[in-house]
């Protein structure tokens, strides 16, 4: 084993190296908007106006919602493809609250996200009933039923028009283009809370027992554990987590159309936390940065006059951003097990993470 | 009286369009443990070949309907086939990310077709008697119901007659059972793979060109929407049993159109079937009792 990569591992491995790098990535990510920091490719434009701010908080929401997804699908084995519902909870919940009741944003938030963890408890012990790919099954089709629901009830939900913010309640500074950088900081503080709260699950006895059902339930079962309770714990919590990003989706966008709950919504994020590595924390918020970004600029790329004149045979595929993002994530699953964070590990300590692991167990046994 | 009766048919024709869907998803999983997220997409390719060729040859003639249901099952059929051999195969064994892979290429196919076809719906014409009604018990019934269901049955008769009667059939039968012994008996179970992948599209493209006619357009979101119904009749009937998919799908197609006509409300049912169906027995009507990944 040589000398840098135990170093790096030793560094990495650190109980407190994940909160010093959020530390660091909170702090660049908080003055952003203070400065002039232009990525022609990657940003629209200069990082203070306020699109490219906008399209960075979007960024940003899709990492909590993903770090939400990865608890559940990371840590604890569950694949689910119903997570949009709670997404859709929170960001409809809060509108449709704002616009309804003289509630102030924060009671709305709040109310919302507390409504999201009672429909996850009832949906979740239905759905944990069944696991693997029957409860994938499930989980879609009460996604499908809130979908539906959504657009059938456009007295409240606003249907396919979709619902808008209500601004009567929401403080001044969350209004408005101008104050596009105050929402983009109050997205930038939820995702450092959902950083925390996922952290603080997995390091918790019941994280612990999560990770250990999804290696084997049945051990789990030998030794006196429930893992359904600890399942549905985890299956609220992320759901909860889900919704409160859902929330801060709704502030952000100034409403939400029924693409919020459809399953393309959920499909997305499983590339997205497959993308960035799964069950890799940052993982999650790397490929909510990748995929949130590629998705704008290949639909920006879509639209360009370059793409326009070239024949039938390029200019289909290439202006069809969901073709793309559907091949690379093929390719990603194909070639590349452990996502782009499992790539930088290999890179980092040099070496391929089946060695890795082996030489673990070997430690271990010794 | 004749309003149950047309509800009662139009529910089965429905159900023969899940059953044609899921028969496939159902014998796939049964065998490999592989939830194919692709599925629909292999309906609406079939749905946009038998399209394009009666837009060819004019719709409203007999040979071009039935040229356009052969073409639609052969399309599906080797593009399911093609499925199986290029990406399934490479993640041997490792169901998760082989329900990944078809997520992603129903996600990459959706978006060609969009970008071939458009996103508005492409309308399809037929032969003049499928749009006509016939008289049933007093209830005026149209047409193409009752070829949904003769299909419908032709194909349930068939992929039975293939499981009971033919060597792959026995494979095949015996893979669903154990794997393991028949691999260890020396017979190559991977060719029996892409057999079962291409009875599903093959299945699947038929269904396709079916629904097109059922619902008067294509749209490349066809597919997607009858396979979460799929999706529902299999986990209903029981992973894996052909038999239970058969039941659920008629169940769940007539429930769906009653409660459709009566309450306004028949997405919902179907959902709430499903919840009360896993509260009460958590294999489905005819699955094993052990439902694992």
């Amino acid at each position: 084993m040589s000398a840098p990569a135990t170093r790096i591992r030793r560094l990495t491995g650190a109980a407190w190296f994940p909160f010093a790098l959020m530390v660091v990535f909170a702090g660049v990510a908080a003055v952003l908007p203070l400065l002039a920091i232009d990525i022609p490719g990657v940003l629209p434009g200069p990082s203070y106006l306020p699109g490219t701010l906008q399209l960075l908080a979007l960024c940003l929401v899709f990492s909590a919602l993903a770090l939400s997804y990865h608890l559940l699908f990371g840590t604890a084995g569950m694949l689910s493809f119903g997570h949009a519902l709670y997404f859709a909870v929170g960001a409809y919940g809060v509108g449709i609250l704002l616009q309804r009741t003289e509630l102030p944003l924060a009671a709305a938030i709040a109310t919302t996200v507390a409504l999201a963890t009672v429909v996850a408890l009832a949906l979740g012990a239905v759905s944990l009933r069944v696991a693997g790919i029957s409860f994938a099954m499930v989980t879609l089709a009460f996604a499908q039923a809130g979908s539906v629901l959504v657009r059938r009830n456009a007295w409240i939900t606003g249907g396919e028009e979709g619902l808008r913010l209500d601004t009567d309640n929401v403080p001044d500074f969350l209004v408005g283009v101008l104050n596009t950088r105050n929402v983009y900081w109050l997205a930038l503080a939820v995702l450092v809370l959902v950083f925390l709260v996922v952290i603080w699950f997995e390091r918790s006895r019941a994280g612990h027992v999560a990770v250990a059902t999804r290696e084997n339930e049945t051990r789990v079962r030998v030794l006196g554990i429930r893992p359904f309770t600890i399942k549905l714990m985890t299956f609220v919590i992320a759901s909860a987590l889900a919704a409160l990003s859902g929330t801060i989706y709704f502030v952000l966008q100034s409403g939400t159309t029924p693409r919020a709950t459809s399953a393309d919504l959920t499909l997305s994020l499983l590339v997205i936390v497959v993308l960035g590595g799964v069950g890799a924390r940052w993982g999650a918020i790397v490929g909510a940065f990748a995929y949130t970004l590629l998705d704008q600029r290949l639909t920006a790329l879509a639209s360009s006059d370059a793409v326009a004149a070239l024949p039938d045979v390029l200019r289909i595929p290439l202006s069809e951003p969901l073709f793309l993002l559907g091949t690379l994530f093929i390719l990603v699953v194909l070639f590349l097990p452990g996502g782009i964070a499992g790539t930088v590990r290999r890179a980092a300590t040099g070496r391929r993470t089946s060695r890795d692991a082996r030489e673990r167990l070997e430690e271990a046994e010794r | 009286m004749s309003t149950v009766v047309l509800l009662a048919v139009t529910g089965l024709g429905l159900g023969a369009l899940y059953f044609l869907v899921a028969s496939g998803l159902s014998l796939i999983y049964g065998l490999m443990g592989v939830l194919n997220f692709a599925h629909g997409s292999f309906l609406t390719l079939g749905a946009f070949a038998g399209f394009e060729l009666t837009r060819r040859l004019g719709g409203d003639s007999w040979p071009a309907f039935v040229a356009s249901l052969v073409l639609g099952a052969a399309v599906g059929a080797v593009a399911a086939a093609l499925t199986e051999l290029l990406l399934i195969r490479r993640l041997y064994e490792r169901h998760i990310e082989q329900v990944l892979v078809t997520v992603g290429l129903s996600l990459a196919t959706v978006a060609l077709f969009e970008g071939i076809w458009g996103s508005d719906p492409s309308y399809v014409t037929a032969p003049a008697w499928l749009g006509e009604t016939t008289q049933l018990l007093g209830a005026r019934i149209p047409n193409d119901r009752f070829v949904l269901i003769g299909a419908a049955a032709l194909v349930l008769l068939g992929i039975v007659a293939f499981l009971r009667f033919t060597r792959f059939g026995l494979i095949i039968r015996a893979g669903v059972e154990n794997r393991a012994m028949v691999t260890a008996l020396g017979i190559d179970v991977r060719r029996a793979f892409t057999v079962v992948f291409a009875i599903g599209g093959t299945a699947a493209g038929l269904g396709g060109v079916l629904a097109s006619h059922y619902f008067g357009y294509v749209s490349p979101h066809l597919g997607g929407s009858l396979l979460i119904f799929a999706f529902i009749v299999t986990v209903i009937g029981g992973l894996g049993s052909l038999a239970g998919a058969a039941i659920a799908s008629v169940a769940v197609g007539v429930l769906q159109q009653f409660a459709n006509f009566y309450w306004g409300v028949g997405d919902l049912v179907v959902v709430l079937l499903l919840a009360g169906v896993l509260l009460l027995r958590p294999a489905g009507i005819l699955g094993k009792k052990k439902v694992q990944a």
